[in-house]
């Protein structure tokens, strides 16, 4: 156990360092090529994640995929009434994963992944407009899950097994929309905590009625991570505002909770080359009801966020070209969790219309490269954030975000 | 593999450069429109208003907010170009003329170790010198201390003439030339779009020393002027006519702002009349020893309404030198020494209580007085020396009835000039009266609460209690691009005066 944690600290360290993009599906390059289906889809070891059940079903007797994605993830925000526009300094982040399978028996397999199924990097320029609300945001979520599979028979079978989140939080933002120095620079807070563990559980069912026709369910439970007693990094709080020093080495306590997640789905093979497959998820975000800081020094900073469950439908497509070469393509719409008003910049998501293309090149009989693309398109739309308080009254933050994101992804898989 | 790097950050550029845009970006020309006017070169004209003077002093952060710099930034979307200031050197304000201080710093709050809080003049070297000439041209001809007579006077920015008080500091520092005047540096510059506000001082100088100064009406030459001295409307009339002649020279557009009414800014509101608390001890024997016996012997000729009784239960009023009143120190004198007082007394007396009176509600208490009220007077024996109880204010700290009608009449007469001047330009006209008017009765909203002229904490002045804050001067701004709109048929965005700041907190 203590090389998994380990390993999983190492992970850690470089999901930090890439951590950011949206909250955006990004668990393997084959089945992101296929619009991120997969509960249903016996492909590879990328089942892990998608459907833990499926794993007892592979051909292989050991296989293991990893890959990474480059988001390049961008917003624009204006404001009619004031002539406001402001562009995003998004980085360039890049998620990974890494999923192995090995088939005890002909009726047991278990599998080990490391994913990121949440993660958040939205970075403005400093002091813009909103930046009472966010300067700039970093939350990374690691997913250790060790997985067992049984075939209860050539029909069905069962997988699942605990996760173990490993998260880490850096948030900037200014106290107020005004509060300086002498100098006139800005008031702000930088709350940071890494290595905040907590545990969940993934469970999975698959249902082969016919050879062509595959079933699934998964269900990711629900992981609340709590940061205690993390850093809170006030800067440029004017010296009389500081009594007593209560803005010098103070702790924050805060909880963010990660929502669980149920996928249905089906796959058909229509022949020997096709496959078409259709996912449904509902993610359960009305977990998420407030962001709320609290500080050691008795201030708070209360954020209602007041997110409502989301659904997502997925459909993708597989083709086998050649012996050697496989093409995919997808697409999905995905609901946004916020609702109207609760429309916070650090997560600007409406509703998105996703485009996902890809294929397998089969390398040798054992090595496969793995390419994805995917183009998520959010049409503009005009949004508040009305929950931010000066002087007991509401003072919304509101203007046009039109956001985008271009995500290709490359990955290998070795199996024999 | 080289190859594949190169081709990998191609890639990677062309995706980080793919920026949403909107279907109607608010950064392209023609979201917005300039209607008549011509924002490419805009000129302001004026103060330390325009300057974006606050809290005693010309800073840094103060000019990057002032109003003129709000309104450039909100022109730059309708076509509007650069914007430059003649910024001094830093955040402390003040000036230095060859290393000698000038010219205060900012104020800032200060909070005590027991969290008092208390306006205080910044601890700090300034580190702007006059004689430092900043390189211009400026599009902000802000010149705190300006008269309006003063835009148009030659040597008004020589260094030699700062000595005789007819060079203004701050414009020596920004002059092109010593002889240069403002409005021709200001002219030289074309300007497609200027603003004009100026005027204040023709009547604050007057108003913040109590009316120390002389009332010029009727007197037609400005340059016999003194520094407090209220200009004659005339002499206003004439020169801000010259001045829009020169502003519209070359078909500019512009707009002006009328003169606000002095006497609601926190200078002359926030010191009560009657700020001074006496215990019974005290009271007793002030009414016995002092007040009681000056009232009988005032009351003798028929000025017994100049003092009233001290209370223990309500707050007292100041005692001040009204040089309207007559002056009675020779009877006072003489009635003393009847009651028996010994002669030297009685004259010390005399000449404390002969032009004294109690304030009234009426009376306007100047912001510094409140530092004096409650002091000890040197080299006058107690009880005759606390200040402003048994030893009077001085006229300069209080603005007397008489004293604001003055100020009130030069003020309106000024707004006719200003009003019928725009309307014969077709210039933008805003009535900052009108609206500064708004902050001492209920306060103007904005998004995050509602700012007045309380001082300090009303979040409209700074802490000089005469300039606004740069949230006042958000707010100023959006009245002007307002009045531009409906009289250019232009649509500029206004700014949120909630994103301005007010107070600083040392």
């Amino acid at each position: 156990m203590k090389k998994i944690t380990l390993l999983a600290m190492v992970l850690l360290t470089s999901a930090l360092t890439y951590a950011g993009g949206y909250r955006i599906a990004l668990q393997g390059q084959k089945q992101l090529a296929m619009g991120h289906t997969g509960v249903a889809v016996i492909n590879s070891s990328e089942l892990v994640f998608f459907n833990p059940a499926g794993l007892t079903f592979l051909n292989e007797k050991f296989t293991v995929s990893a890959g990474a994605n480059a988001v390049f993830a961008n917003i624009s925000f204006q404001n009619e009434q004031y002539g406001w526009y402001t562009e995003d300094n998004n980085g360039v982040s890049t998620p990974f994963n890494v999923y192995a399978a090995y088939k005890i028996n002909d009726w047991a397999s278990v599998g080990l992944g490391v994913y990121t199924p949440y993660g958040s990097g939205v970075e403005y320029p400093t002091d813009w407009e909103g930046s009472h609300l966010v300067n700039d945001i970093s939350l990374s979520a690691v997913y250790f899950q060790p997985t067992v599979s049984i075939r209860v028979n050539e029909k069905l079978s069962f997988g699942g097994g605990p996760i173990l989140a490993m998260g880490a939080v850096n948030f900037n933002r200014n106290i107020d929309r005004t509060t300086t120095n002498l100098e006139g620079e800005r008031a702000n807070v930088t709350i940071d905590d890494s290595g905040i563990t907590a545990w969940g559980y993934t469970l999975g069912m698959m249902l082969r009625p016919t050879e062509k026709f595959t079933i699934g369910v998964n269900y990711r439970s629900e992981i609340d991570m709590t940061a205690e007693d993390g850093e809170a990094d006030f800067q440029n709080i004017p010296q009389g505002g500081n009594m007593n020093g209560m803005f010098n080495n103070v702790t924050f306590d805060a909880e963010l909770p990660l929502p669980a997640e149920l996928t249905v789905g089906a796959s058909y093979a229509i022949n020997e080359k096709w496959l078409v497959a259709f996912d449904y998820n509902r993610a359960y975000w009305n977990a998420y009801e407030a962001l709320d800081v609290i500080f050691s020094n008795g201030e708070e900073s209360l954020n209602p966020r007041n997110y409502k469950n989301a659904s997502t439908y997925r459909f993708g497509l597989q083709y086998k070209a050649t012996q050697r070469f496989t093409l995919r393509g997808g697409y999905y719409f995905d609901e946004s969790p916020v609702r109207s008003g609760y429309f916070a910049p650090e997560t600007p998501r409406n509703d998105s219309n996703n485009f996902t293309g890809g294929f397998t090149f089969k390398i040798s009989e054992r090595f496969a490269l793995d390419a994805s693309f995917l183009y998520v398109h959010f049409d503009e739309v005009y949004e508040s954030y009305n929950f931010y308080q000066e002087n007991g009254q509401n003072v919304p933050f509101e203007g046009t975000y039109k956001n985008n994101a271009f995500i290709p992804g490359l990955g290998i898989t070795y199996g024999f | 593999m080289k190859k594949l790097l190169y081709i990998s950050i191609a890639a990677a550029a062309t995706l980080t450069a793919c920026q949403p845009e909107f279907n109607d970006p608010v950064n392209e020309q023609g979201f917005y429109t300039s209607g008549e006017a011509d924002f490419s070169n805009f000129v302001a004209v004026g103060n330390s208003l325009t300057a974006g003077y606050a809290d005693g002093a010309l800073y840094l952060y103060g000019q990057q907010n002032s109003f003129p710099s709000i309104l450039a930034s909100q022109f730059s979307l309708v076509g509007g170009g650069e914007f430059n200031q003649p910024l001094v050197n830093d955040n402390t304000g003040g000036l230095l003329a060859n290393g000698n201080q000038i010219a205060e710093n900012r104020r800032v709050i200060q909070v005590s170790e027991t969290g008092e809080t208390n306006p205080v003049v910044l601890a700090a070297t300034p580190t702007t010198d006059i004689t430092n000439v900043a390189e211009g041209p400026f599009n902000n001809m802000g010149v705190p201390g300006a008269k309006s007579f003063h835009l148009g006077a030659p040597g008004y920015g020589n260094i030699a003439n700062l000595q005789a008080g007819t060079a203004n500091p701050y414009f020596i520092r920004m002059a092109s030339s010593p002889e240069a005047t403002v409005i021709a540096d200001a002219v030289a510059q074309n300007p497609t779009f200027f603003s004009l506000w100026i005027g204040n001082n023709d009547i604050l100088g007057y108003a913040t020393s109590g009316g120390v100064g002389t009332n010029q009406t009727g007197n037609l030459d400005p340059t016999t002027y003194g520094s407090n001295d209220i200009t004659d409307p005339n002499v206003f009339a004439k020169t801000y006519s010259d001045l829009l002649g020169a502003l519209t020279q070359n078909d500019a557009k512009g707009v002006v702002c009328n003169i606000p009414n002095v006497t609601t800014i926190p200078y002359f509101t926030t010191v009560p009349h009657n700020p001074v608390p006496l215990d019974q001890a005290t009271v007793n024997q002030l009414n016995q020893e002092l007040i009681g016996p000056l009232k009988q012997i005032l009351t003798a000729f028929g000025a017994g309404d100049r003092v009233v009784l001290l209370s223990a239960t309500a707050p007292n009023p100041v005692m001040i030198k009204d040089e309207n009143l007559t002056n009675l120190e020779a009877q006072l004198n003489a009635a003393l020494i009847a009651n028996g007082i010994p002669p030297q007394q009685a004259a010390l007396m005399a000449s404390l209580y002969g032009q004294a009176r109690h304030a009234t509600a009426e009376d306007l208490v100047t912001l510094p007085t409140s530092s004096l009220i409650g002091t000890t007077q040197e080299g006058i024996p107690a009880p005759f020396n606390t200040v402003a109880v048994t030893y009077p204010l001085e006229d300069a700290n209080v603005l007397t009835p008489s004293e604001q009608t003055e100020v009130l009449t030069a003020q309106t007469a000024y707004n006719t000039t200003i009003k019928a001047l725009a309307d014969q330009n077709g210039l933008a006209f805003v009535d900052v009266e009108t609206l500064m008017n708004q902050l001492a009765s209920g306060g103007i909203s904005f998004d995050g609460g509602t700012i007045t002229n309380t001082y300090a904490t009303g979040g409209a002045f700074s802490l000089d209690g005469v300039h606004p804050t740069a949230r006042g001067y958000a707010v100023i701004a959006n009245a002007i691009i307002a009045s531009i709109n409906e009289t250019y048929g232009a649509e500029v965005p206004e700014v949120n005066p909630g994103a301005y700041t007010t107070i600083f907190v040392e």
